[in-house]
């Protein structure tokens, strides 16, 4: 079985902070980590290779750097990581990005064919969990969504069940190989790198390719070029002009201030307060 | 397939050598369709949350809204018509084929497309839901058009949609435009445009057109349909009231107090992305960015700090009252009433509080 | 089957990287490991650079390493709870490269760092933690990591784990740390535009200021406070020492000592309308020379925080880490060419090489100063009082007449302390600074 694994580096949103003089992203010091939903789908990969044997191998489109976020990949298992690099790349919106990486797994394919292809549901910077689906489309595999759980595989004959999330229950799906499936977050636990692991990663060689080793053939599909989208301006939240009414337990006690609270949101709010008395009652 | 826009003239050729002008076939796309997402009888309010907006953008363009209705032949789709017209929308276009009961992307991404070829709207609007994320982005592609994903606005600038979202797991706004494409696509999550008004007087007409696919064209088959079990789902989108606990509650029993006070305010429970990750409850109590968008008429943060992700999720609610040992902690920008202090010590307080001035209300009552 | 490398470096902060670094360019085999998820992640500095240290291990780090400001002047004040005396020394030569000091950002420049050692060739692994030491009888022969197949070995170990060290201790190499030789410090990094910075503190583009800061402000509790100037943003921070913490009646806690020092009358103009961003505390190792523990041993040693290698009383404590470091691989390097095993004996070298450099002749010049402050109240109470007052009579013109002052002057310290006591503490301040 070959398994291809897409990932994306990117900056631990949880610790990224806006300059507060500038109004721009403080990207120094923020350290890049693999895309957290990216690693339900190497796991879930990974799984199938312990099932059925045969090769998981990582792709990420990114900057130089991104070459640690791969390795860590490696770490846990994967049998091979590929960084798609290119100055040529930079600025891509998520239909270009899939342009590339649809280009590049077809690569992959010319050396092994690809049974699966996995990604995330979405990334932590861009949110979009546009990439996923655009890559499906161009590559002309089956699109499984939200996928929370893979039922069954059947490698000879083609065929694999999953259980996709919709609103209000799950849908059972059959499609055929090869297909490309988004995984849902929360659906396995990342299993821990052997000390092997960490060294087999650390010394990995991983490939990098240009434009061209990626197959790119149409230049004006890529990076800046290839974005329909444009970012016409970027700002932080708008302040509220009033902070907030503030009271201090320090300042007299935990009962003078709440029931201080209450009567201030009452007083400015009374058909709240008549809600909560309907909802208490009730 | 829409024919590929003419290349710019070099005069206008835009930033760093790309398309930023629209071509005269492009051009003549005109109209704002909202995507109607329904499954088993039922619409998704996200679908009238984002035709309130169509027609508000539709006003502003001085073109018609349309819905766009996908579904089996024996589903009440004309019913949903009859609703959409009366939030707002002028027109349907509807695709009935039996491929189409229960959504699978491949009958919905060519019948959507191909009404996208054929009639050609300017602005195409899906809620930000499995269905309408897992859709929008295969329309987006086979179309070679821009997607802008989790609007929090919609505006127009010139002609064009101005699309603003939270970037960077919601450190910053950004605002995007798609200028030399169409049409313009977006998908909004729900609860961040409000519900409109719904004037049942107002009528539309309809437009029919075939799918063209057959079962057996389409690969993947839905085999079954399993309802979750739990009948009582959080419904923290639509709560009126919810108490919100955070890591600064330190240790997962902490948050029982939390659900003690949600109990005699009869409000729902949520949870920032931190407390969800780390397991103290469940993924469908997360407010925020990634998780859901709600507008309660009273919000209580306790140990929340208030970062970004968290805020474009509860910001429009009525009254926010946050309780944090750090008086620097940003949900005191955007909060209406501040407690600084330990939330395990003022929270059980609070809800005591809460009780006995409620109860007095009752006994008055009764 | 456990991996055998030259040698093994636990942690990747300056002490470790510059050790890592100076082995991994003579080409050994050298493995790294560090317990945080990247280098610097479980590191807090104040954040200033001494070049010498660096350049003795990368010579041309100024290339490409993440840089804020160079340091153009030195001030030291003295504070009482609403002034303070100064002394300030600047000097354009300062402005002559090689620039002698630098401000750093820690989560930059580790990065940086270690990407160095990367490319000279080291393996580096991360999110791994040594549990404990491999001991053949009383020789170390590698480490022992919480992953499975934990196990690698090495002919020399060398321990860069830093203040909150165990495996020494595990393995019975030294005793517990006394939080009489640990400071506990806090410190904030407040965002404000460069041009604020910089006409503040009269400086140009890249010029920057260091300010020390002793005095009231530590509530009599040993300790130290400080304001240096990044490009676009300030750090500032106190520390006081541990035991002091413990023993201080009023319970502060260092959280509230900090704020205590921004609000000061002289410090808060000084950082008006900064933003602050980024709040972390860190133990430091402030014994000095009689803290210092066993250095080294049948393969192993131990370099940085973890040797207890800060010079408190001039606040230098990521020089002593890099150069400890490098001379700790030297040993090694120089062992290994002439063919001699990693024992005690051959790697004696290495504390002969450290007692002959700077840091341990430092650490010996005020080997007696924590001792004696942390005796001597006085110093951060008494003193900086009678010092700011004496200032402030001198410096007042108001009719009286100058004699008068001076034996009002005079007179204060003389019954504050009584002449003996004045002479004590001069003898004390003497003996501790030789």
């Amino acid at each position: 079985m070959h398994i291809v694994v897409c990932i994306k580096q990117v900056p631990d949103s949880a610790q990224i902070r806006v300059h507060p003089v500038t109004n721009t992203i403080m990207r120094q010091g923020v350290p890049a980590i693999v895309n957290p939903y990216d690693l339900f789908a190497l796991e879930e990969a990974l799984r199938l290779k312990d099932r059925f044997g045969g090769r998981v191998t990582m792709l990420c489109m990114g900057p130089p750097q991104a070459e640690d976020a791969l390795r860590k990949c490696i770490s846990f298992g994967a049998t091979d990581a590929i960084l798609v690099t290119d100055r040529a790349f930079a600025g891509a919106d998520t239909l270009a990005t899939s342009y590339a990486l649809a280009a590049a797994i077809r690569k992959i394919g010319q050396e092994q064919a690809v049974d699966l292809v996995f990604t995330g549901k979405q990334t932590i910077d861009g949110d979009t969990a546009q990439v996923g689906p655009g890559v499906a489309k161009r590559l002309g595999v089956n699109l499984l969504t939200y996928v929370s759980r893979i039922a069954e595989v059947d490698l000879d004959g083609r065929r694999i069940q999953v259980e996709r999330r919709a609103e209000g229950g799950v849908q059972l799906l059959e499609s055929t190989l090869p297909s490309l499936i988004t995984m849902l977050e929360g659906t396995n636990e990342m299993r821990f790198a052997s000390m092997d692991d960490m060294l087999r990663a650390a010394r990995f060689p991983v490939r990098k390719w240009n434009k061209e080793d990626a197959g790119i053939e149409d230049l004006a599909k890529i990076g800046l070029k290839g974005s329909p989208t444009i970012v016409s301006k970027v700002f932080g939240p708008t302040p509220r002009s009033t902070k907030a009414d503030m009271q201090s337990v320090a300042d007299t006690s935990a009962q003078d201030v709440t029931l201080n609270l209450l009567q201030k949101i009452f007083t400015a709010h009374p058909m709240l307060e008549e809600e909560l008395v309907e909802r208490l009652s009730a | 397939m829409s024919e590929a826009p003419k290349p710019a003239a070099p005069k206008a050729a835009g930033r760093a050598g790309r398309n930023t002008e629209l071509s005269e076939a492009l051009k003549a796309y005109k109209g704002v369709w909202v995507f109607i997402e329904h499954d088993r009888g039922h619409v998704n309010p996200v679908s009238w949350e984002l035709m309130g907006e169509a027609r508000k953008l539709a006003d502003k363009l001085q073109v018609d809204v349309a819905g766009v209705l996908m579904g089996g032949p024996d589903e009440p789709l004309d019913a949903y018509a009859a609703e959409a017209y009366a939030y707002g929308a002028d027109r349907c276009y509807f695709v009935r084929d039996p491929v189409l009961k229960g959504y699978r992307n491949e009958p919905f991404t060519k019948g959507l497309t191909d009404l996208v070829n054929k009639h050609q709207p300017e602005i195409m609007l899906l809620g930000a839901t499995t269905m309408g994320r897992d859709l929008a982005g295969s329309v987006a592609t086979t179309l070679g058009t821009g997607l802008t994903a989790d609007c929090t606005e919609l505006n127009i600038d010139g002609r064009a949609l101005a699309a603003t979202r939270p970037t960077f797991g919601g450190s910053l706004l950004c605002t995007i435009m798609t200028l030399a494409y169409r049409p313009q696509m977006a998908t909004i999550r729900p609860r961040v445009m409000q519900m409109p008004r719904r004037d049942a007087s107002r009528t539309g007409d309809g437009v029919e057109m075939p799918l063209g696919m057959i079962e057996t064209d389409v690969v993947t088959k839905l085999l079954d349909f399993i309802p979750d079990a739990n009948r009582n789902t959080v419904n923290l989108a639509y709560a009126d009231v919810i108490v919100t606990g955070g890591k600064g509650l330190k240790q997962p029993d902490n948050f029982k107090l939390i659900w003690d006070l949600a109990r005699v305010l009869g409000a729902e429970v949520g949870g920032t992305r931190p407390v969800v990750q780390a397991g103290w409850i469940e993924a469908d109590r997360q407010v925020g960015q990634t998780g859901k968008t709600v507008r309660p008429k009273l919000y209580i943060a306790a140990g929340v700090s208030g970062a970004i992700q968290h805020r474009v999720g509860m910001e429009s609610s009525d009254v926010i009252v946050a309780i944090n040992t750090d008086p620097n902690a940003p949900i005191f920008e955007f909060a209406h009433y501040g407690i600084v202090g330990n939330a395990m010590q003022v929270l059980p307080v609070l809800t005591e509080a809460f009780r006995t001035h409620l109860d007095k209300r009752i006994r008055k009552v009764a | 089957m456990a991996e055998q490398f030259d040698a093994i470096v636990v942690g990747a902060g300056p002490s470790g990287n510059a050790a890592t670094y100076t082995l991994a360019k003579a080409g050994l085999k050298v493995l790294q490991i560090e317990r945080g998820e990247y280098p610097g992640s479980k590191n807090v500095q104040g954040a200033i650079l001494y070049a010498q240290a660096l350049e003795q291990i990368i010579p041309d780090f100024r290339d490409d390493a993440p840089l804020e400001r160079h340091i153009i002047e030195q001030r030291m004040w003295m504070l009482d709870d609403n002034s303070f005396v100064g002394t300030h020394y600047r000097s354009d030569d300062y402005n002559k490269p090689p620039y002698n000091r630098y401000t750093i950002i820690r989560a930059q420049f580790d990065k940086w760092f270690s990407s160095k050692v990367r490319e000279a060739g080291a393996l580096l692994i991360c999110e791994t933690t040594v549990e404990h030491l491999l001991l053949d009888g009383d020789t170390v022969v590698g480490v022992h990591c919480d992953r499975m197949g934990g196990e690698v070995r090495a002919d020399v170990v060398i321990l860069a784990d830093g203040v909150n060290s165990t495996l020494a201790r595990k393995a019975g190499f030294h005793g517990e740390i006394s939080s009489k030789n640990v400071a506990l410090a806090v410190k904030e990094i407040l965002f404000m535009p460069e041009e604020t910075i910089q006409s503040r503190f009269n400086i140009k583009e890249d010029e920057g200021v260091v300010i020390e800061l002793m005095g009231t402000v530590t509530e009599g509790m040993v300790g130290t406070g400080f304001l240096y100037t990044n490009k676009d943003s300030l750090t500032i921070g106190v520390g006081c020492m541990l035991s002091d913490f413990k023993a201080n009646p009023k319970k502060t806690t260092p959280y509230a000592l900090l704020e205590k020092l921004k609000r000061h009358p002289s410090v808060a103009p000084l950082i008006e309308g900064g933003e602050m961003k980024e709040y972390a505390a860190h133990l430091i190792p402030e014994g000095g020379f009689n803290a210092v523990p066993k250095i080294f041993g049948n393969g192993w040693m131990i370099v940085g925080d973890s040797g207890g290698f800060v010079n408190a009383a001039h606040r230098e404590g990521s020089n002593l880490a890099m150069t400890t470091g490098r001379l700790a691989a030297e040993t090694v390097i120089a062992a290994r060419a002439a063919g001699r095993p990693m024992t005690a004996r051959t790697l004696k070298a290495y504390k002969d090489a450290l007692d002959e450099s700077f840091v341990m002749k430092d650490l010996k010049k005020y080997r007696n100063l924590p001792d004696v402050l942390e005796k001597s109240p006085q110093f951060f109470t008494t003193y900086p009082e009678l010092v700011n007052r004496a200032a402030k009579t001198l410096f007042t013109v108001d009719g009286v007449d100058k004699m008068t002052k001076q034996r009002e002057i005079t007179g204060s310290f003389k019954s504050a302390r009584k002449f003996t006591g004045l002479v004590g503490d001069a003898i004390k301040l003497w003996r501790a600074t030789r």
